[in-house]
């Protein structure tokens, strides 16, 4: 059984993961700046971003679905593995959860979302004031949520890498390739 | 043949005894301003709440049509309370200076059919420029319903000065949108 990502599991892997940074990043920054005509260009970016990341956490289910990923070391207790996979899992649905929310509370706000400024997102709340806070605030939540669990997973994989000296960090690099 | 011809100016006779009325009581609460502008290619939005209006128009007579608005600026709505204040301020309205804007028409031209040709004065921040606004009149009984839309350019009224005055993010064409609730007098 192969003990390695595909090279199309971590493109996708490290795409994301520059790009949920540079969302989370934007995201954090931009919503106390006063406004001004950057601000709601960088919400448009954000959203733009934001909408990109969906499409891309859409692909890589796919690809996960239909390519199994190398299996835990043998050597990690069962509790381990129980909280691995459920990490992974929370990941999964946060990336899934977090542009929802975004879009839906754009919806709500009355700032319909087009891609790029070319492709336009249908609307699929009405404009209402109540929903569109109620959405900013899970939008705001959803994303603390999911800086705690990247932390965790963040350091579960120096964790393995450091302490357990297993391969689960390197098998995802994509040096690791070109070792083969 | 005489009664058909009796009946003929009968039937032409009676719209204008039907819109022998003069709308001149404008229902605020079935009256609505609104407008619409592109935020980097965006459509978003917004509305004022508070304006006062006062018209009179008698379908028979469209020439002699007046309007007047007076739009309390401050009340703008548009969507999210920080852009509600940043529009108040000065770059935008400056309402602490220029609290109403105001429209005043100076003719009503019929069209044909239903649909109207108001010219008039428009008003905002000191800045007054001739505007051309269809309207629609549709009429239900004692209640009349002015309908219509037309397209201003910030810049003409130096809304949005500054670090706002170019149009990559908020765009010079802002479109205008009401409809008007008037009630006739007997």
């Amino acid at each position: 059984m192969t003990t390695r990502y595909t090279a199309t599991a971590k493109a996708l892997h490290w795409t994301m993961a520059i790009l949920i940074f540079g969302l989370l990043a934007l995201g954090f920054y931009m919503h106390d700046l006063p406004l001004s005509p950057e601000k709601l260009q960088l919400y448009s970016w954000h959203k733009w971003a934001g909408v990109s990341a969906f499409l891309l956490v859409l692909v890589r289910l796919a690809w996960r679905v239909t390519h199994r990923p190398p299996p835990l070391p043998a050597t990690m207790p069962v509790a381990l593995r129980l909280a691995a996979h459920a990490g992974h899992l929370l990941l999964y649905v946060l990336m899934l959860a977090i542009p929802l929310s975004g879009w839906l509370m754009s919806s709500a706000k009355g700032f319909q979302t087009v891609w790029f400024g070319v492709l336009p997102i249908p609307d699929l709340l009405d404009k209402n004031k109540e929903v569109g806070d109620l959405l900013q605030s899970v939008h705001m939540t959803l994303n603390l949520v999911f800086s705690l669990v990247i932390a965790g997973h963040i350091g579960a994989a120096l964790k393995h890498h450091f302490i357990d000296r297993d391969d689960i960090l390197t098998r995802m690099l994509p040096a690791h390739a070109k070792e083969k | 043949m005489k009664r058909f011809v009796s009946v003929l100016v009968l039937a032409a006779a009676l719209p204008v005894a039907a819109h022998a009325l003069e709308f001149n009581q404008v229902q605020a609460d079935k009256s609505s301003i609104a407008f619409v502008y592109k935020q980097m290619n965006v459509a978003v939005d917004g509305k004022f709440k508070r304006f006062s209006s006062q018209l009179s128009f008698d379908p028979a007579k469209p020439a002699a049509a007046r309007a007047t608005f007076d739009v309390d600026l401050a009340s703008v709505d548009t969507g999210a309370a920080e852009g509600d204040q940043e529009v108040a301020g000065k770059p935008w309205f400056n309402t602490k200076v220029f609290p109403t804007a105001k429209f005043v028409s100076t003719g009503v031209k019929p069209l044909g059919g239903n649909k109207y040709e108001v010219t008039g004065q428009l008003s905002i921040k000191g800045k007054t420029q001739d505007v051309v606004v269809p309207a629609t009149f549709t009429a239900q009984g004692n209640s009349g319903v002015f309908d219509g839309s037309f397209t201003i350019r910030r810049a003409d009224f130096s809304i949005g000065e500054g670090q706002w005055a170019k149009f990559d993010i908020v765009a010079n064409d802002v479109v205008i949108k009401f409809r008007i609730t008037a009630n006739a007098s007997k």
